[in-house]
């Protein structure tokens, strides 16, 4: 179903500053038999945010008061491993519409973008400024514009381009899904399927 | 100039290119299972549609299902209900299924190959990112989310932008007790579990051609923890020897017709590629990890690296995860204590991996402080170890074979690894939790499993050999 419309989104955030943080620890296996998209949001990071006795790890950023806001940053290689959507459905859920981080995995970018999940990009010096601005000041906001790619650390005024490719944007800015996009191109799928000399 | 294999397969698969976006890429095989599905399937029906190509998809349950016990009702109701679900599913829209109780089920990157479906020069996706596994036969295969689940069931195609191209090359002859496991386990500790990000890797050289289909498929298998997109390796005599006469293969005119087009499949010698990298098998020892992602690996000779000798930059990475496998930095790995073996999965749980573990055992016997999980991929594996009497073997070394599914390479069943406990296991991730709350995975060759499933602590395969 077509996602919202995503505009520019000034919030604190909240900040993991672990690298490789894969989707095994994002969501682990054990959550992943629902047949219905809601719900993960509980589950973000359970591992890491409540123990055995299912009570939360005060050490934990998701069970600190003091952090709160719309964007996540987490350190390099965020999302590895696991294809599995839930991860992106897991943050979503939570309520985190943009996550930064120096680097992402492949399948797992495609998955945010697919429910309207921005992932931003920043180079790694830029990532240790955020990280040590909220240290700092857990009230520093970030404002992410889509529109002009562009991520700024509202405090110092310092920002940073961010790329998405175009087609992407698109669909995020005007909330289109790329279901809808394959669907007004069968005819020319199934011109493709005809003109095939080997068909596998 | 030239074009890579990977661009040939690729290209043919355009349909067309949007501008500063992704191209529409037309799918020959779409691989489905219970885990990443239901959502897609819905999506559909929410849009009111129908699939649009139900014979070029296949599904089988693979991740939630028991290991024992396989005709029981599935006591998770959570796992029945995914289960019961597909089955619903696949049968609403006239998908192929192969259920639990079918000759065919099995782990879905298993059961592709065994039975012919895979075939080179196809595109092939399922929503799972082993399905790399399938690039062994010169396929472009790779994992995708349940939002591009539900693309591919409604048009055939994904948006997809295309990847870089790499190419890793590994020439010369593996040593005695070293195998594909090794090969992929030592390229992913040298470049790391997110080097290959952004690429789509050719394997090539002498020591890759080498490898038996089952051996390259657990090289391809394992692109995905460099954070490669998949991996693929030119289709040869092996190639084709492998997938003629299987049940979905073409046959007769079909086949030759085709055996035309994939005698096409390999890169051209003018074409380049955006990254490669040479590496020497004989360099390569049995290999294992200590950490918890598939790239902190090393030669199981070595020991783990000390504090001051990694980067800076992934110190706090590196303590974490010594922290969690409870592991001293600088000690060695050779002796080290061991729980739990598991052999299985879409990496190592073929046939050719049940007979390397049988053969090592047989006429040895399992340490009594070790419990051995021994999984085959698929109910043809299964069929065939029995056939081949690896049962017995197994049995007669205190092992003994279960039932098909991915087990505790995930844990989604039962099959779950205790907290603390140390696991060698033959699949593909050590990451935390992976087998089990709080349990320690260390990735390894059936081989070296075999060796600390007797040893009951970890040993070089090699001294055994
Ligand atoms: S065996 Fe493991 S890696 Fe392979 S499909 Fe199953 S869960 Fe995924």
């Amino acid at each position: 179903m077509p996602n919202k419309k995503f505009e520019t989104l000034r919030s604190t955030c909240v900040p993991l500053p672990v690298e490789n943080v894969d989707t095994d620890q994002i969501i682990p296996a054990r959550f992943l038999k629902a047949t219905t998209k809601e719900g993960f949001g509980d589950n973000l990071f359970r591992d890491w945010r409540y123990d055995k006795q299912n009570q939360p790890i005060g050490a934990f950023v998701l069970n600190n008061p003091t952090y709160k806001g719309e964007i996540l940053v987490a350190g390099k290689n965020f999302g590895s491993g696991s294809s599995r959507e839930h991860a992106a459905w897991a943050i979503v859920g939570y309520g985190f519409k943009v996550v930064v981080s120096s680097f992402f995995a492949d399948i797992f970018k495609n998955n945010a973008l697919n429910n309207g999940l921005l992932p931003v990009q920043v180079s790694a010096g830029f990532l240790e400024k955020i990280f040590a601005a909220v240290k700092n000041n857990a009230n520093t906001q970030l404002e992410v514009n889509l529109l002009d790619q562009k991520i700024t650390l509202l405090a110092t005024g310092e920002s940073e381009s961010f790329e998405i490719n175009s087609y992407k944007k698109t669909c995020l800015l005007n909330g289109y899904d790329d279901i809808d996009y394959l669907l007004s191109n069968r005819e020319k799928i199934e011109a493709y399927e005809a003109s095939r000399k080997f068909a596998l | 100039m030239g074009k890579t294999l990977f661009d040939k397969v690729w290209d043919a698969h355009v349909v067309s290119e949007i501008e500063g976006g992704p191209s529409i890429l037309y799918i020959d095989r779409h691989l489905v299972h219970e885990v990443t599905s239901p959502q897609a399937f819905a999506g559909l029906e929410a849009r009111g549609i129908e699939v649009f190509r139900p014979e070029r998809t296949v599904a089988t349950p693979d991740h939630n299902v028991p290991t024992i016990n396989q005709h029981l009702p599935i006591k998770d109701l959570l796992s029945k209900t995914q289960v019961e679900t597909l089955a619903r599913n696949t049968e609403k829209h006239g998908i192929r299924h192969f259920g639990l109780n079918h000759p065919y089920q099995g782990v879905v990157h298993v059961v592709g190959p065994e039975l012919g479906l895979t075939l080179p020069g196809m595109t092939i996706v399922c929503g799972d990112s082993h399905t790399a596994t399938h690039g062994a036969f010169g396929s472009v295969a790779f994992g995708i989310g349940t939002s591009e689940v539900e693309m591919v069931l409604a048009s055939q195609c994904i948006l997809q932008p295309k990847p870089k191209r790499m190419k890793i090359n590994i020439d010369g002859k593996l040593g005695k007790g070293v195998t594909a496991k090794d090969i992929i386990l030592y390229i992913i500790s040298k470049i790391s579990a997110s080097g290959g990000t952004g690429y789509f890797i050719e394997y090539t050289g002498s020591a890759i051609r080498s490898l038996s289909m089952e051996g390259r498929m657990t090289i391809c298998n394992m692109s995905i923890e460099m954070g490669a997109r998949g991996g693929l390796i030119a289709p040869d005599e092996v190639t084709f020897e492998y997938v003629k006469g299987r049940e979905f293969a073409p046959k007769g005119n079909d086949w030759d017709k085709l055996m035309d087009f994939w005698k096409t499949l390999h890169t051209d010698s003018n074409a380049s590629f955006d990254w490669e990298l040479n590496y020497n098998a004989g360099d390569i020892e049995p290999m294992i990890t200590y950490g918890t992602n598939p790239g902190m690996g090393l030669g199981i000779t070595e020991s783990i690296p000390t504090l001051d000798s990694v980067e800076p930059s992934t110190k706090a990475t590196f303590e974490k995860a010594l922290n969690y496998m409870g592991f001293e930095e600088g000690s060695p790995m050779i002796g080290k204590k061991v729980d739990y073996v598991f052999v299985g999965s879409c990496t190592n749980g073929r046939i050719e991996d049940l007979r390397a573990f049988a053969n090592f055992v047989k006429g040895r016997k399992k340490a009594d402080n070790i419990v051995a999980w021994i999984v085959p991929g698929s109910k043809q594996v299964e069929k065939q170890a029995v056939e081949e009497g690896l049962d017995k073997i197994l049995n007669e070394a205190g092992f003994e074979l279960r039932q098909p599914g991915c087990s505790a390479c995930l844990a989604m069943n039962d099959d779950k690894i205790p907290e603390g406990n140390y696991s060698v296991a033959t699949s593909n991730r050590n990451f935390e939790g992976r087998q089990g709350p709080g349990a320690r995975t260390l990735l390894a060759s059936p081989l070296t499993a075999a060796a600390a499933a007797i040893t009951g602590k970890i040993t070089d395969p090699r001294t055994f050999l």
